[in-house]
């Protein structure tokens, strides 16, 4: 630190050091945001923790511990609990696809728009203001439009799909138990791939333009420059984007819960949590639900943490 | 060749617009019709009626967007006043546990809202906030703080040792150092934050919806989703997107106002991070 040593006539540094002074400041700053997770975050999560281990229920359970049965228990007709539970395997399995395929489209084709984002062709400024859009507009309302648009009666997309000859019949997506989920991840793609490519767009712009001179002065064509050069370059910004993409496609609820509502085909975790809370009223059971998706969130974050720590943290040492 | 590729860019160019840009356009045509008109797709209103608007304030959604306008602001308000003070600490003195402090921002922006949902609700009955505008804004300070603080932390980086050694210097303490010198010059990286910490609280539904029972409390995001028709047999198409609409033209408005602060902010919490 190349703070100034405190004068020794100082009153106020009363035997502290500036520095030792700046460390008491920065936790009384520090506080209000503390005690405001620990509200907030900490005490809701353990009283998640507590109340997983009793059978409170709107339907009369009254709280009682019940230790660790509402994850797994054997019950007269086999195993019982959250992790003996077809239905939630099954929608941690549909969140993990959704994941999967939602930020892989979105990369690639975040990246493409980025690219042309980047170019310094006119027109890419206008572009770049309405690809905010998609990004915006709440996600309650792309789900209300898109479910509008694809619908199977009067649905705009089967009427455009009709007169380009693409389909011969209207196409029923949010209803064909096969077709839900690709819906639903389609909307997703729509709506956040702004959000990567603004992210990858940062990354690109870090990249000094004569790179690319004499990449083109070498004679290296197009496609081989994108992925020799472009390509590597623009790797961390494009990690960490799908970092955070990926983290926040594993909590998917308003799309789905507005478009399909929680049938087998879509339900997701947090689908699967809230309408076992709100739905069914089993506060025990879906806040054993709740605890089980913390702790694949916690070890997948810790993961990440922990393998690209310099990284993330960046220059904060 | 050059032609050639420079028509291909503003091919790609021109798709990807009309795929950002078409949904919300619909949606707003959509809202413009009325009756049956509103299940047969055209491009264009035939005969364009407000009557879709003036319904679902009929209907009480003026009361929803006062809620929502309210929840935001306050969340928007609060978390940006704890964030700054935070930010400084983090980004202007060392400390020990401050790289832990950062590391648990990072992970708490992250954090799964449905997991907290349940114990969530508890706490906030508990506290006698259930179906209030302070059971919403308490809530959404778990997604909005490390958020805030993140993004402050970031931009407040940037800004030169020096201007705080000189206040140093002069005897400045640290609440004026904060409010004084750091504040002005954070001014648009506040902006910046605040608008995003906004549209995440305005847009937000699941915590919306799970702690609210009524219009008392009710935001629009989850307005929009129990709008009924406006007769049994009619599809509420044209009551929705009229809410749509409403709900998302300011945000519509904002992002292409401040198009450049917003992309700033976004990096910053993300890319510089």
């Amino acid at each position: 630190m190349a703070v100034p040593e405190p004068s020794p006539g100082d009153a106020r540094s009363q035997g502290m050091t500036l520095q030792q002074r700046r460390v008491v400041w920065a936790w009384v700053f520090m506080s209000p945001v503390l005690l405001a997770l620990l509200a907030v975050a900490l005490w809701p999560l353990v009283t998640t923790f507590l109340a997983s281990l009793t059978d409170a229920s709107i339907s009369g359970g009254d709280g009682r511990l019940v230790g660790l049965s509402n994850f797994l228990h054997q019950g007269a007709t086999g195993w019982g609990g959250v992790l003996a539970s077809h239905e939630w395997w099954r929608s941690v399995g549909n969140t993990a696809l959704f994941t999967l395929v939602t930020v892989g489209a979105e990369t690639i084709i975040g990246m493409l728009l980025a690219l042309v984002l980047n170019s310094r062709l006119r027109g890419s400024r206008p572009l770049r203001a309405a690809v905010l859009i998609p990004w915006a507009i709440p996600t309650v309302v792309s789900s209300e439009i898109w479910t509008w648009m694809l619908q199977q009666q009067g649905g705009i997309l089967n009427l455009l799909m009709l007169d380009a000859h693409l389909i011969r019949q209207p196409i029923d997506w949010l209803s064909d138990p096969s077709l839900m989920l690709p819906a639903v991840m389609m909307v997703d793609i729509w709506k956040t791939t702004p959000f990567m490519a603004l992210l990858i767009l940062a990354g690109l712009q870090t990249i000094p333009r004569d790179v690319y001179e004499a990449a083109r002065i070498d004679g290296v064509g197009p496609l081989k420059t994108f992925f020799r050069v472009t390509l590597p370059l623009v790797w961390p910004a494009v990690l960490v984007a799908v970092i955070f993409r990926m983290l926040d496609a594993l909590r998917v609820f308003d799309l789905i819960y507005v478009m399909t509502g929680a049938v087998p085909q879509t339900e997701t975790m947090a689908v699967y949590i809230q309408s076992h809370l709100v739905g069914f009223g089993e506060i025990g059971y879906a806040s054993a639900a709740s605890v089980v998706m913390f702790l694949i969130m916690a070890l997948l974050l810790v993961a990440i943490i922990w393998s690209g720590h310099k990284r993330l943290l960046g220059e904060s040492r | 060749m050059k032609a050639l590729r420079t028509a291909g860019f503003y091919l790609v160019a021109g798709l990807f617009f009309l795929w950002a840009v078409f949904p919300f356009y619909y949606a707003v045509v959509t809202s413009l019709k009325t009756g049956f008109a509103v299940m047969t797709p055209t491009l264009w209103p035939s005969a364009p009626s407000f009557a879709n608007y003036v319904h679902i304030f009929e209907l009480g959604f003026g009361r929803n967007v006062l809620n929502s306008v309210i929840v935001a602001t306050l969340t928007v308000l609060v978390a940006g006043l704890v964030s700054l003070l935070a930010a400084y600490a983090l980004s202007r003195v060392s400390f020990r546990g401050r790289s832990t402090l950062l590391v648990t921002m990072l992970g708490a922006t992250m954090f799964p809202q449905a997991a907290v949902l349940s114990g969530l609700f508890s706490v906030i009955r508990g506290l006698g906030l259930y179906n209030t505008w302070w059971g919403l804004i308490f809530s959404y300070l778990l997604f909005t703080v490390p958020f805030t603080v993140w993004v402050l932390t970031a931009f407040m980086r940037e800004l030169p040792q020096e201007l705080e050694e000189a206040a140093i210097i002069d005897g400045a303490g640290p609440w004026v150092i904060v409010t004084r010198i750091f504040l002005p010059l954070l001014a648009p990286a506040m902006a910046a934050t605040g608008l995003l910490a906004f549209i995440a609280a305005w847009n937000e539904f699941l915590f919306a919806l799970t702690f609210t029972l009524d219009n008392t409390a009710r935001t629009v995001p989850v307005a929009i989703t129990v709008f009924g028709g406006s007769s049994s047999f009619m599809p509420p198409y044209g009551n929705i997107m009229a809410a749509s609409a409403v709900v998302s033209a300011p945000l519509v408005v904002l992002v292409l106002v401040f198009q450049r602060w917003i992309t700033s902010g976004l990096t910053m919490g993300a890319v510089k991070g």
